[in-house]
């Protein structure tokens, strides 16, 4: 049996899956001030006359770490960075322990200058006597070579518990980034591994004894022991879940948008031929830009029990949401309202939704079906404004070869898929606005919750070569080798993927099962003077992301013994 | 947090799958290291700095500026239409105020390509800069435009292109002719008898370093624009005046070219050449970068670079200080200068031969133009390369007089057809390009 779990800002859906398909679905309220409380309320739920050794699988998207930036409640953490030529790093201060020391790499990570040992032992004394236990250590083009950060962790262990480094966070490039998430990592961390150690244990005490799996913004997951070491890459990962919950329904030849249309807003995000579109950077939470691999998701203040005003003569729709629906003893007309007074929606107090719609049906004159139909209309309008210019976004991103810009791929969904809770009401009436075909998600209630228990052990490595200098590295991995001046990027690829397998399995992959690719990848000539030297070779592979073997969306069940 | 002063728009189309060939220096990895270090530094994060896609640009842009021969697509690859398109796009996007200021940071490059094209020269074969300038002022009415070429190659191409428009101004700063391809770009060379004065050239010794190009932006290029008032400047950005560039001799340094693009405040600035593409491209265009968004770039400098060395010479010194005046003086006298061109009989004629060394073509080529008050003259070019394809082009300019357009048309129906393979009319009055086939 697999379990999964996806605590959301409102609700929190949890699902029971095995060879049958879903066998318990449940939600319950979020309690956003002990989330801790809100996951085993629902373990309990869900396991209620099951047996908790039949459990082989645990998957969790939370809003732990989310939160906590968000909230701003990050605990205070060091961070020295090291910078040289370029940008002054004193503008990429985050928090109140910011050091910049002295050495510098150039961008092939060749040493411009050395670091200094005495200063960084300073450093070290200095953060002791601030009682800081966790120190981020990041230098310029530490992916291109890791020596000083690996150094610096050196230096600076006698002085704290626990030293995170930049370079084996992602190989892509961007000091500013790197900084950011090396912060976020070294100040989530903590919190992270309290609460999940106490999730571990109140879960063995209750008989349930596989490793915990916890869902990343990128629509994959990784167990519990890599999360300990990158506890930001759980930052964002609700809007992952409602992809993977929907993906299954996406077609391998056609381009999908997928809408989670919620209480409070309505995320949205596109499956291009039965893959997920991924950010072209890293996730954004409020100041930080980082290198957390995610999605490409787009989220707008529109959802079920979003406020509805009349302004200016228009109806205004969110973003802001006070509690239920009036059908439900909310305070204030919603869409939901609109819909109870359209009779689309299962119980609720109609009369109560007439009520609230009342004034506004006044202020524009129409009548209280009129102005239900407007509210519906518009709200579909606007998600579909906000899913054009995503689009739109998306097909401008900029390309850096003459092939790309040829290729020149443009997105246009030829079909659209809804999860969430009014989402059959709103797949009804988006029919009629988009041009094709608009389908609700099987289970769209709980959809998320699905995609969270059934998406796999996701990761990606970067590969950087140089074969005159006979090298080949993958920094996150900790991988460095030497290579014969022959190879060539067949040779790299195999490296790739080799190590992105690897990492897979570390991560808790199934072995049988690991659908690894290569995402990106150059091979250039290194011509010095007028003789080529040797080749530049950068592949980029991951394990595509996707659900478990197994499971048949068309049954909708799992045919896997193992689980 | 940091943040950008102009708001900047950048291109950025490396070509990573193009090459003239695979040791040239005009190959894939040129900007590769670049690329490597913007990112790094996280220079597109950087609010008020935004990352613009590349527009292709489409033959009719081509055939505003260009008489290809035989025609467009002989002549060009598919990564020129996107280079072109990088540097149109930065155009629109300044235009239409989405950007304040912007770089497109693109190749193959552009300057040495004149306005008849048989071939590429000097790694170039069609102009990007003149391609976007004529497409900008075509679609929103611009007039006066000043181009600011600090390549260290003299931009001959855009000067021979704007040889005749009083309304363009030229300047191009490079290393002497006389010690450096395509060796030409000389003091006394300032323009056709319509547009004397409104090209000027630059030409620094060897050795030059950054106080040099400073003092000659300083001192000779800022008064003439300001004295100009173009409506939009740009810079043609090459990088090849670095002290590591392996194809030229002078001494310019990433900080020093951050501190001219300050200076120079161009709207839109366009890579042109920079060969040394480890050691100074990705500092350089950091720097370039860096400046146009008016962000501090103290803490720019090439692993390498020691102040020490860059001293200029006391006589490269004296050397600047003089081409500058003498610049300054034709700017100054360039009514008087006029008058004096027109003065002899041959003045509205030109005989040339053209070398491309990319693609080994000698072109040679009679340029006659209309001696105009009221315009910038109708132009008749009869060209020959020595592959044998001759042709005659007759360009009819923007802001044609009734009798130069007359001309234009009579020189484009007289021209004969046993005697010309090709006969093309650049009418920019109509904005159409027509080829005679009867
Ligand atoms: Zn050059
Ligand atoms: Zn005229």
């Amino acid at each position: 049996m697999i379990i999964g779990l996806d605590v959301g800002g409102t609700h929190s859906d949890a699902v029971l899956f095995d060879s049958r398909g879903l066998v318990r679905d449940i939600k319950v309220p979020t309690n956003p001030d002990n989330l801790y409380e809100t996951l085993l309320t629902a373990f309990d739920l869900l396991m209620e006359g099951q047996r908790p050794e039949d459990v082989k699988r645990l998957v969790l998207s939370t809003t732990l770490a989310t939160n906590m930036v968000v909230q701003n409640t990050l605990p205070p953490v060091a961070m020295i960075v090291s910078g040289g030529p370029g940008i002054d790093p004193e503008h990429f201060r985050v928090g109140d322990h910011y050091y910049v020391v002295r050495g510098a790499l150039d961008h092939g990570g060749r040493e411009i200058e050395p670091l200094d040992e005495q200063q960084i032992k300073a450093v070290g004394e200095q953060i002791r006597a601030a009682g800081l236990p966790y120190v981020g250590v990041v230098t310029k083009f530490s992916v291109r070579n890791p020596e000083h950060e690996l150094r610096l962790a050196e230096l600076l262990a006698p002085y704290v518990e626990r030293v995170f480094m930049g370079h084996p966070l992602s190989g892509v490039l961007s000091f500013p980034r790197r900084i950011a998430t090396t912060f976020l990592n070294a100040a989530v961390y903590p919190v992270h591994r309290d609460f999940f150690t106490a999730v571990q244990e109140s879960l063995a005490q209750k008989g349930i004894v596989v490793p915990i799996r916890i869902l990343k913004p990128d629509g994959g997951n990784m167990n519990m022991a890599t999360s300990l070491d990158y506890p930001a890459q759980t930052i964002l990962s609700g809007p992952s879940a409602s992809v993977m919950g929907a993906i299954a329904y996406a077609r391998a030849d056609e381009s999908c948008l997928v809408l989670d249309i919620g209480g409070t807003t309505t995320d949205m995000a596109i499956i291009l031929d039965g893959v997920p579109v991924l950010a072209s950077g890293g996730i954004e939470i409020g100041p930080y830009k980082t290198l957390i691999r995610a999605l490409q998701t787009r989220s707008i203040g529109i959802g079920g029990d979003s406020v509805v005003r009349v302004r200016d003569s228009q109806i205004s729709i969110g973003p802001d949401r006070l509690g239920r629906a009036m059908a439900y003893g909310g305070p204030l007309p919603t869409p939901t309202d609109a819909f109870c007074v359209l009779g689309l929606a299962d119980g609720g107090d109609r009369s109560r939704s007439v009520q609230g719609l009342t004034p506004l049906a006044a202020a524009l004159q129409l009548s209280v079906e009129e102005i239900a139909e407007l509210i519906f209309t518009t709200a579909c309008r606007e998600i579909l404004t906000a899913a054009r210019n995503m689009v739109s976004d998306i097909n401008s991103r900029p390309v850096y070869t003459v092939h790309e810009m040829h290729e020149g791929i443009q997105i246009q969904p030829d079909r659209m898929l809804v999860l969430g809770g009014p989402a059959s009401q709103f797949a009804e009436r988006l029919t009629t606005l988009f041009p094709g075909e608009v389908m609700p998600v099987p289970h769209w209630q709980v959809a998320n919750a699905i995609g969270c228990a059934l998406a796999r052990t996701t990761c990606e490595v970067t590969v950087y070569a140089d074969t005159a200098r006979q090298v080949v590295t993958a920094q996150g991995e900790g991988y460095h080798q030497n290579i014969p001046a022959s190879f060539d990027l067949g040779n790299i690829r195999e490296i790739a993927l080799e190590l992105v397998r690897k990492k897979a399995l570390a991560r808790g992959a199934n072995p049988e099962f690991v659908q690894t690719e290569v995402v990106e990848e150059a091979q250039f000539n290194m011509v010095r003077g007028f003789y080529t030297v040797g080749k530049n070779i950068r592949v980029r592979a991951q394990v595509k992301p996707g659900l478990i073997h197994g499971y048949d969306p068309q049954t909708e069940t799992l045919n896997r013994s193992d689980l | 947090m940091l943040r950008a002063t102009h708001k900047t728009g950048l291109v950025f189309f490396p070509a990573f799958d193009w090459a003239i060939d695979p040791t040239h220096p005009e190959r894939e990895e040129r900007l590769l290291y670049t690329q490597d270090q913007v990112f790094e530094e996280g220079l597109l994060d950087i609010d008020g700095i935004v990352e613009l896609k590349s527009d292709l640009v489409n033959i009719k842009d081509i055939q505003r500026v260009h008489f290809c021969v035989p025609d467009p697509w002989a002549v060009i690859t598919e990564s020129h239409l996107i280079s072109a398109g990088g540097a149109k796009t930065i155009g629109m996007a300044v235009m239409d105020g989405t950007i304040e200021r912007g770089f497109a940071l693109v190749r193959p490059p552009g300057h040495h390509a004149n306005r008849v094209v048989h071939g590429a020269r000097g790694f170039c074969n069609i102009n990007i800069e003149a391609i976007m300038i004529e497409y900008l002022r075509r679609a929103y009415g611009v007039d006066r435009v000043a181009i600011v070429d600090t390549d260290c190659h003299h931009g001959d191409g855009t000067q021979d292109i704007y040889w005749h428009d009083p309304d363009t101004l030229f300047i191009s700063i490079h290393q002497d002719g006389r010690t450096l391809y395509p060796g030409s770009g000389f003091l006394n060379d300032f323009g056709g008898p319509n547009a004397a004065g409104t090209t000027i050239n630059l030409p620094l010794p060897p050795e030059t370093c950054d106080e040099g190009f400073l003092y000659a932006i300083e001192h000779a290029v800022l008064p003439i624009l300001e004295d100009f008032q173009p409506q939009l400047i740009i810079n043609s950005a090459g990088q090849d005046n670095h002290y590591s560039d392996p194809i030229t001799n002078m001494n310019f340094s990433a900080r020093g070219y951050a501190r001219l693009t300050s200076m120079l405040k161009a709207d839109i600035a366009v890579l042109e050449g920079g060969y040394a593409i480890e050691g100074a491209l990705p500092y350089v265009n950091a720097g370039i970068i860096m400046a146009m968004a008016g962000l501090d770039y103290s803490h720019l400098r090439e692993p390498d670079f020691n102040p020490d060395r860059l001293h200029q010479d006391p006589d490269v010194t004296r050397v600047i200080e003089k081409t500058c005046n003498y610049a300054l003086e034709i700017w100054n006298k360039r009514a008087a200068i006029t008058h004096t061109v027109r003065k002899k009989p041959d003045c509205g004629e030109r005989r040339r031969q053209i070398f491309y060394d990319t693609d080994n073509i000698l072109e040679t080529q009679e340029e006659t133009i209309r001696i105009c008050d009221d315009c910038a003259g109708a132009l008749r070019i009869d060209s020959i390369s020595d592959r044998g394809v001759r042709m005659l082009g007759v360009t009819i300019p923007r802001k044609a007089c009734s009798r130069c357009i007359e001309q234009g048309h009579q020189w484009y129906e007289n021209g004969d057809r046993n005697h010309y393979r090709h006969i093309f009319l650049q009418d920019r009055v109509t904005d159409r390009y027509s080829e005679r086939k009867d």
